[in-house]
């Protein structure tokens, strides 16, 4: 059912935290790991799961850390996963940077959390919120022992109470991301919007928040079937929206924790409009050079405009003495990644822009082939959702009757933007 | 400062300095020596020579210090079992502290220590704290019940522990309920205490709404354990979870996924609501696709299972599988199995040009998985065949080295799928024949010239190159290159005659390998014998290749989608194949051996009802085996009461399934051409049942490998026999042991069997019955039993068999049930 052990491993496979839960293995196991990854590497095998014959490995990897967990019986494994990467958000809560030298440094702390966070393996109170109520370095500081704070084991096991702002506020932040793959002859395979909403929350006490969206099945349900909506796939929310009122009436309803937080994910998976498309032609003149055209083009509304526009093209490892020309923005060869990346700050709606690359190539033609990395581009264009979501309204109400201040932005970025060369 | 100042000391003296600090006055002295040796535990230093004097620090109001002295205790107790009792005292009176944190934090620890003394002493403290006011105290106690149960089981029943449990099911406390509910599960694995029944189902459903995200997952996962008794119950129980699929925790979701698979079979499969759950269930899998690469690999391979169990679900969503460039090669790879199972005529033409953009990546497991998978295609979809061999010969022409030879191998298979369809792309194939230097794609080359060695006019050119090497080659092409030969000396007999004999002649004398010499002499007689008959055999037409690879078996799958998220479902084998079986309690349950069949019992059947009968799953714990299955019977809607009665559907696990499996398997490709006469391999259906008292006892199925087909001719009477294989083990079977063999007697085939009684009771009423098989084998007359088999006794028995009974195919013809 469960983990037996946890361990957090530094790269060569050295133990710095082992926390035992069940005792149901040995814990020598775990200098098997190293071996087993290497060898599953070596072969090309490499899963996040490894089977060894005294133990399952499920381990994820973290900056120069391994955070692995034993298990015996078929357990859970996303359950596993799930675990360790909420134990990593932890750890970066508590100290920041998460790696070898900050586990070791507040190893005292570490192993105070696992303790808490998971017990015979399963897991247990993993709000960092909440465990910093109870669980901190600076006991000596404290007058009296800390209790466990009523809100580890409420309904509501994300906020404490006794909350107090001077000014109560919330700022709510919707941020889409389009994911694209374009084929090497320009068509679309796949597009998505993922889109976020994350909020930052400074409110006193137990406020209860509703959030209005123009959700397409709430609109026609309530005869509003005119106005402007948007049909949202699959959301997601965070643990404190009470998912079976949003499953009965579609509201958005919940009691926040302090701080930020994301409180819901969506996904669309309407065709758009690429908003920055990319045309290339290359001219390859094998054994001396190549040279590029690259057209930019912005299609979206002319009011936008995206910014810090990043359009990076693959070249050849083995190309050198770069020549650009370009009418706008700025161009820098990065030989590290094979790639010219250009840089445009400002790119306003319905435009293009051109770029022209010239590349020498070696007389002598490598060996092995390379793979063939796609276009990627970056871009940000503020005030503007390609959904079209907007937040309709954000209702806190509290017992006491404070005034709050809702804040709202909106904002569209690149997520996984690629489009396929020939 | 940091603490990374106490893994610093490497002096000599070390264990004594530290011994001297800690025992200081100093409190601040004493709490920076005992960091210091936890520092010292964790990179692995011994410091168990310690033991006494940290154990002396434990009485502290210093809550940090006290969790490190309780860190310390955790690993070294076991290795100090004598001197751990003196912390008992402190455990004890920190049970009963006015601070809920330390309460727990004493009953937590005390749990996790795995000492036997200790656990005796832990009972008293633990029955507290399961009433305690504070909720955090009973969520914690209730994970130690667990833990009590691990080291203890008969203790945790005796002190009614299982009862309190029960009773936190019931808590105000959602968190409470989760970890009583984890942990009876977790009790429930090892021996069935407490059925679920629907009143507790209620109860968790409500909890469900409140609890963490991970308690969400306890209870999920512990209604994938619950049978509803009815439609209405089932609707219910759906309608109740389904909001969980939005949540943002990936396990929350696949648990949510995995009751709702599961109930969707008990409801009528056309309704609206079946229609519309469905559609609710595509897209949080496929945003898990945005979740972390490990994530994704887990949701892949079960999407994996769910497209197999309900291919209409994600029918629509082939896109979302396309491959990207960065994605980790593991997700990859799964990515590619998906798309080739959702392939289908309407969405073939995007399929086929993803797959060949992938075949010209760089990752060589990636390419060659993807140039299969168009020939896959090709299989699959038969509209788009001739589309896919047109991308694999485009592919061949590019001649890298790898792709090439991929490429042949699928190609073989295209051929046996559309024989005399594509023959005119020979030649080309044939042009690469230098580049070919794997195993399977020459062997599979070699297949292709023998199978079209009568429209391949230098065939026997091209075969007699290879046999130049025929030593050096692997057993695979040998055994092809061999075939190859026979089948062109049938179609062109005139002028290759010497090649044949060589070949013959390199493959009997001079070869070493069993295999290679026994098919050689095979043929060699059958040349020599009735070439007409040799032409029969050799040339005989094959069965079409199925459509589908690697689908799993139905009753695999079925267990497999009530596992889903876990690792049975991400490796796609057996629960039970991940079941811990060195792992041992402390003290055993009892030590009498009846106690041990009963729970081996409750597992078999717990396992079998989950795929089969929607019957009460879990069966009340009782020390009697007989007592259980009786249980079972009355509850059962058609108790079957009459002594003798035939055999009811039987349960077979997969994995005993293919242990008993004793047939020898005829090759593929070219060594199916064998099967039936020189892979000899038969398979037997047997059931094989005890009564008592109207019980069916146990059952199961037995491959018999026959191993006499070929003897005929060298006029043997008495055939080889084989040694006796254990067909049923009695620990799987209920204590029914069954060994046996096959013989040839008087011209009749014998099945010898030995009938062992391992069970506590007698057994009676004995009888076969054969599943219909690929032979028609039956029994000839009854089985003769006729005095019951009493405990410990064993009896050995004859079946004469005949060859009449009705014949089904089985494929492979050693396959058993299909």
């Amino acid at each position: 059912m469960a983990s037996s052990a946890i361990f957090i491993l530094d790269l060569k496979g050295k133990v710095i935290i082992a926390r035992n839960y069940r005792g149901d293995v040995d814990m020598g196991v775990i200098d098997k790991f190293m071996p087993l990854l290497v060898e599953k590497e070596e072969e090309g095998m490499v899963t996040p799961i490894l089977i060894h014959h005294e133990a399952t490995f499920v381990f994820i990897k973290h900056s120069n850390l391994y955070f692995v967990s034993t298990c015996r019986t078929n357990v859970n494994v996303s359950l596993v996963l799930s675990f360790l990467y909420k134990s990593v958000e932890v750890f970066t809560d508590y100290f920041k940077e998460v790696e070898e030298e900050s586990v070791r440094d507040n190893f005292v702390v570490v192993y105070e959390l696992l303790d808490e966070m998971m017990d015979f393996g399963f897991p247990q109170v993993m709000d960092s919120n909440i465990l910093q109520l109870y669980i901190t370095q600076e006991y000596h500081k404290l007058e009296k022992a800390p209790r466990p704070p009523m809100a580890v084991t409420n309904a509501v096991s994300w906020r404490s109470e006794g909350i107090k702002y001077r000014k109560n506020e919330v700022f709510l932040d919707v941020i889409e991301s389009v994911n694209m793959l374009a084929s090497a002859n320009g068509t679309v395979l796949q597009s998505e919007i993922v889109g976020v909403v994350k909020m930052r929350v400074y409110l006193t006490g137990m406020p209860e928040l509703r959030l209005g969206l123009n959700d397409k099945v709430l609109f026609e349900g309530s005869g509003r079937g005119k106005s402007k909506s948007v049909e949202l796939e699959d959301v997601k929310f965070h643990q404190c929206v009470r998912l079976s009122r949003f499953e009965s009436d579609r509201t958005i309803a919940f009691i926040p924790p302090d701080g930020s937080f994301e409180l819901m994910s969506y996904r669309l998976n309407t065709v758009v409009k690429p908003l920055i498309w990319i045309e290339t032609s290359v001219e390859r003149h094998s054994h001396s050079r190549v040279e590029y055209m690259i057209k930019a083009k912005s299609q979206f509304k002319r009011r936008s405009t995206a910014n810090n526009v990043e359009v990076i093209i693959p070249v050849p490892s083995d190309a050198d003495s770069p020549k650009f020309k370009t009418s706008i923005g700025s161009v820098r060869y990065t030989p590290e990644q094979s790639a010219f990346v250009w840089t445009i700050k400002s790119f306003p709606g319905g435009k293009e822009y051109l770029l022209s690359a010239h590349f020498s190539l070696p007389s002598v033609v490598r060996e092995e082939s390379e793979g063939r990395p796609p276009i990627k581009v970056k871009f940000e264009i503020p005030y503007f959702t390609t959904s079209g979501i907007q937040v309709r309204y954000l209702k806190i109400t509290e017992k006491s009757g404070y005034q709050s201040l809702p804040w709202v932005r909106y904002i569209t970025q690149n997520g996984e933007y690629q489009m396929r060369m020939k | 400062m940091t603490d990374s100042k106490y893994f610093t000391t490497t002096k000599k003296g070390e264990i004594f300095e530290l011994k001297t600090e800690l025992n200081s006055d100093k409190k601040e002295k004493k709490r920076e020596a005992v960091k210091k040796v936890i520092a010292s535990m964790t990179v692995g230093k011994d410091v168990s020579a310690l033991f006494p004097d940290v154990v002396n620090c434990m009485q502290t109001d210093n809550l940090e210090l006290k969790k490190l002295v309780y860190l310390y205790l955790m690993n070294y107790a076991k290795s100090q079992p004598d001197l751990a009792i003196m912390a008992v005292n402190t455990f004890v009176k920190d049970c009963e502290d006015p601070n809920p944190l330390i309460r727990a934090l004493a009953v937590r620890t005390m749990g996790c220590i795995r000492v036997e003394k200790i656990t005796e002493y832990l009972c008293e403290p633990l029955r507290k704290c399961m009433k305690d006011q504070d909720p955090y105290v009973r969520k914690t106690a209730a994970v130690c019940v667990a833990k009590l149960h691990d080291m203890n089981p008969t203790l945790v029943e005796e002190q009614g522990f299982v009862e309190l449990l029960n009773d936190l099911l019931s808590d105000a406390i959602p968190m409470v309920v989760a970890n009583a509910v984890a942990a009876l599960s977790e009790i429930n694995e090892q021996r069935s205490l407490i059925e679920v029944n629907s009143q507790m189902v209620n109860k968790l459903l409500t909890a469900l709404n409140e609890c963490t995200e991970w308690g969400q997952v306890f209870i999920l996962d512990a209604l994938a354990g619950y049978a509803p008794r009815d439609e209405r119950e089932a609707q219910n129980i759906c309608e109740r979870i389904s909001p969980r699929l939005a949540h943002a925790n990936a396990a929350v979701v696949l648990s949510t996924v995995k009751v709702l698979m599961k109930l969707i079979e008990q409801l009528p499969n056309d309704s609206d609501f079946i229609t519309q759950l469905t559609r609710k269930l595509a897209p949080p899998m496929v945003t898990l696709l945005s979740a972390e690469p490990e994530i994704q690999y887990v949701a892949l391979r079960n999407i994996n299972l769910i497209v197999q169990k309900r291919p209409d679900i994600l029918k629509q969503e082939m896109k979302v599988f396309f491959v990207k460039y960065n994605d980790p090669i593991y997700v990859k790879m799964e990515k590619l199995d998906i798309m080739i199972r959702l392939a289908q005529q309407s969405n073939i033409a995007q399929v086929l040009s993803e797959l060949k953009e992938y075949a010209t990546e760089v990752d060589v497991d990636f390419v060659r998985k993807s140039v299969r998978a168009i020939g896959r295609c090709a299989i699959k979809v038969e509209q788009s065949s001739e589309r896919c061999v047109q991308t694999l010969l485009e592919l061949i022409q590019t001649k890298v080295n790898y792709v090439v030879q991929e490429a042949v191998v699928v190609i073989k298979d295209i051929f046996r799928k559309y024989p005399n369809r594509y023959e005119s792309i020979i030649s080309t194939l044939c042009e690469n024949l230098d580049t070919l230097d794997e195993p399977e794609a020459r062997a599979s080359m070699i297949w292709i010239i023998g199978e079209y060695a009568e429209r391949i006019d230098n065939a026997d050119e091209l075969l007699e190159s290879f046999l130049d090497g025929f030593h050096d080659e692997n057993t695979q092409v040998q055994l092809q290159l061999l075939t190859a030969v026979v089948k062109l000396f049938l179609k062109r007999p005139q002028d290759t005659q010497q090649l044949v004999q060589k070949v013959l002649s390199l493959a009997t004398q001079d070869s070493d390998n069993p295999d290679l010499r026994d098919r050689g002499y095979i043929y060699w007689r059958l040349l020599s014998a009735d070439p007409a008959a040799a032409k029969q055999v050799v040339l005989a037409e094959k069965p079409l290749i199925s459509e589908e690879t690697d689908l799993l078996e139905p009753s695999l799958l079925d267990q497999l989608v009530c596992h889903i998220g876990t690792l049975a479902s991400v490796y796609h084998k057996p629960p039970n194949s991940f079941i811990d079986t060195a792992r041992q309690p402390l003290r055993q349950i009892n030590n009498s051996a009846s106690n041990h069949t009963a729970a081996a019992a409750a597992d078999i059947l717990g396992s079998a009802s989950v795929s089969s009968a929607p019957q009460p799953a879990v069966i009340p714990a009782q020390d009697n085996l007989i007592a259980d299955l009786l249980s079972l019977d009355i509850a059962a809607p058609t108790p079957g009461v009459s002594a003798g009665m035939s055999a009811a559907p039987m349960p077979t696990t997969g994995g005993d399934f293919d242990d008993l499996l004793g047939g020898i398997g005829g090759g593929m490709g070219g060594g199916a051409d064998l099967s039936g006469l020189g892979g000899i391999g038969g398979g037997i259906g047997g059931g094989l049942a005890g009564f008592e008292d109207g019980n069916q006892a146990a059952a199961g199925n037995a491959g018999i490998g026959l191993s006499d087909w070929f003897g005929g001719s060298s006029a043997q009477t008495q055939g080889v026999q084989l040694p006796r294989q254990v067909w049923l083990d009695a620990a799987a079977n209920m204590g029914l042991q069954l060994e046996g063999t096959v013989v040839r007697r008087n011209g009749m085939i014998t099945l010898d069997m030995t009938i062992t009684n391992k069970a506590m009771q007698a057994m009676s009423g004995f009888a076969v019955q054969f599943n219909k098989n690929s032979f028609g084998l039956l029994p000839a007359e009854p089985l003769q039993v006729n005095a019951p088999l009493f405990p410990g006794q064993t009896i050995n028995v004859s079946l004469p068999c005949n060859t009449d009974g009705p014949v089904q195919r089985m494929d492979p013809l050693t396959n058993l049930q299909s």
